[in-house]
């Protein structure tokens, strides 16, 4: 089901942790889907990201993206690692499942959380357009809380249209 | 000399290994009885000679009367062929159907189904255990209530149900009883002489029995319409050249539970679980036991790990060579955790921490030990990641 390179990034995670001295913080995703990632930046005066850790509670996927992304932005400028987005962290895990696509996301989206609470720490505000520090994944629009399953409905619907039942 | 890794399979909920002897009897079901058990020759007799065995012998496990046992195609073909028939069959009687939200997929889809079409049901809540309580099910008996379904133990949290009390309910006010019985036949002890169950679904291969074969016990005077016409075969209910090598294994699986049932080997293996449950408590702080801590199956261990998430649980316990599963969101494809532990009151990130090891009769003390060693170590490397975790704060 998931790659050897997922597997990898999995088993032996970069850059997990804390990041004592960073100067940069974002959290996004959401406990009740099964995925929160914190991310940590230290970015030096040349807007260079200087160092990087994740804190990730989530599968095996959501784990893996993490310590991937921490790997592609580490020594990039702030501009160049918002660049990188979850295709780019999917393929460079060799791909992933469909159902784990959010994953990498999530991803994507809590470098940008972070990069924005570098901002608000430095100018008193985000950029426009700018995630914010704390916000819940896109994959789910935050709506997956309080029970309802929108994507869960979605998977049936999808299910009765792709084998051999009618819909009923 | 190099040694093997250890290799501990605690997912037996989901399926068992088919025990030798279950397969020595199959075995000349296939290239030598193959005869078709509905024909009259040598050949045929043969083969009938077998199902009639195995019928036996699956009836004797549970204290039924051999024409009280419908074999199918598995447990949820059992369940469908209850819930369906007795539905179609009571029509007139009325519509109505009671079953719990902590169900088989098989069971509470079925019965969502026939609420589509032109049935209505009352889906009973369960206590933080699992168990439902009698009295709500007496509640919710209409008039027009024609049938109940709650099933005997569940598979996810091993509760296992008070069915004498809830069968008590039912036969008082007229209605069907039916409980599904997959986790818990051939593991504890059934008797259909003393159990007020109109009703069963039985599994092979969650007792060392092979796949793909199931059973539905139907007390005698009960009446189904079939979910699968066609030749009369299994007394008019469910149609089909009977699977005979595979209901050989399970008339065999059947034998050698009964066997198990009454020789100890059951107590020995609530021992192995109880001491897994307790190990794992006493080594991993902020867990909990999910389900009933005494009424629940002698195989099934069930825990929910705070501050992480299953799947990356179950994949490095794999790698260590130990296979369980999980209930958590990343494992079913959706993003809601399990609907089981959900209906326990569970929030929604304790339950994405699900853990199931459910033993074998084969399990021995070494394996507990190793998982007891292999465990604790995976949860804290994941732990020590998770942005939740108290001591990364």
């Amino acid at each position: 089901m998931y790659s050897e390179k997922v597997v990898d990034y999995f088993m032996n995670p970069r850059n997990a942790g804390k990041l004592e001295d960073a100067n940069a913080i974002g959290e996004v995703g959401n406990p009740k889907c099964g995925d929160v990632m914190k991310i940590y930046l230290k970015i030096n005066d040349n807007e260079i990201i200087e160092d990087i850790k994740f804190e990730t509670f989530g599968c095996a996927a959501a784990i893996a993206t993490s310590s991937m992304i921490t790997e592609m932005v580490k020594g990039k400028t702030i501009s160049e690692a918002l660049k990188i987005n979850n295709k780019d962290v999917a393929e460079a895990l060799g791909g992933l499942p469909p159902a784990k696509l959010h994953c990498s996301l999530l991803a994507q989206e809590g470098i940008e959380a972070a990069v924005a609470d570098y901002f608000i720490r430095k100018t008193g505000k985000a950029p426009e357009g700018f995630k914010s520090p704390h916000s819940t994944c896109s994959a789910c629009g935050g709506s997956c809380g309080g029970g309802a399953a929108p994507v869960h409905e979605e998977e049936e619907e999808k299910f009765v249209s792709e084998d051999h039942r009618v819909a009923e | 000399m190099t040694m093997t890794p250890r290799k501990v399979y605690l997912d037996n909920s989901a399926t068992t290994k088919v025990d030798s002897k279950v397969l020595e009897a199959m075995l000349p079901y296939f290239s030598e009885e193959y005869g078709n058990p509905n024909s009259l020759h040598a050949w045929g007799r043969e083969a009938r000679k077998g199902v009639d065995h195995a019928r036996a012998q699956v009836a004797q496990l549970i204290g039924a009367d051999p024409k009280e046992i419908i074999f199918t195609g598995g447990g949820s073909e059992a369940d469908n062929l209850a819930i369906k028939g007795a539905a179609w069959a009571l029509k007139d009687k009325g519509k109505h159907i009671i079953t719990s939200a902590i169900e088989h997929h098989a069971l509470l889809d079925t019965v969502k189904w026939l609420g589509k079409n032109g049935y209505e049901y009352t889906i009973l809540p369960v206590d933080e255990t699992g168990l439902v309580d009698p009295k709500e099910l007496e509640a919710a008996i209409r008039p027009d209530t024609i049938l109940a379904s709650i099933m005997f133990a569940n598979n996810e949290i091993g509760t296992i149900q008070p069915v004498a009390e809830l069968g008590e309910v039912c036969r008082r006010h007229g209605v069907l009883f039916h409980t599904d019985g997959v986790q818990a036949t051939g593991h504890v002890k059934i008797d259909m002489k003393e159990l007020p169950i109109d009703m069963m679904t039985m599994a092979a291969h969650k007792m060392y029995g092979p796949k793909g074969v199931g059973a539905l016990y139907v007390r005698k005077g009960i009446k189904l319409i079939p979910v699968i016409h066609g030749g009369g075969q299994e007394f008019g209910v469910r149609s089909g050249t009977e699977n005979t090598p595979g209901l050989i294994g399970f008339g065999m699986a059947a034998e050698l539970a009964a066997n198990r049932l009454v020789n100890g080997e059951i107590d020995n293996e609530i021992r192995l679980r109880d001491k897994l449950i307790d190990g794992l408590i006493e080594r991993i702080p902020e867990i909990t036991l999910t389900g009933h801590r005494t009424k629940r199956l002698p195989y099934h261990a069930s825990i929910c790990v705070k501050y992480v998430e299953g799947e990356g649980m179950l994949l490095l316990m794999d790698a260590a060579g130990i296979g369980v599963s999980s209930g958590s969101a990343c494992t079913s494809g959706s993003l809601e955790p399990s609907y089981v532990l959900l209906a326990l009151g569970l929030d929604h990130s304790t339950a994405h921490g699900s853990v199931r090891m459910t033993l074998s009769k084969d399990t021995n003390d070494e394996d507990i030990d190793y998982v007891l060693e292999k465990f604790p170590p995976i949860v804290e490397k994941l732990r020590s990641m998770s942005p939740f975790y108290k001591k990364n704060q």
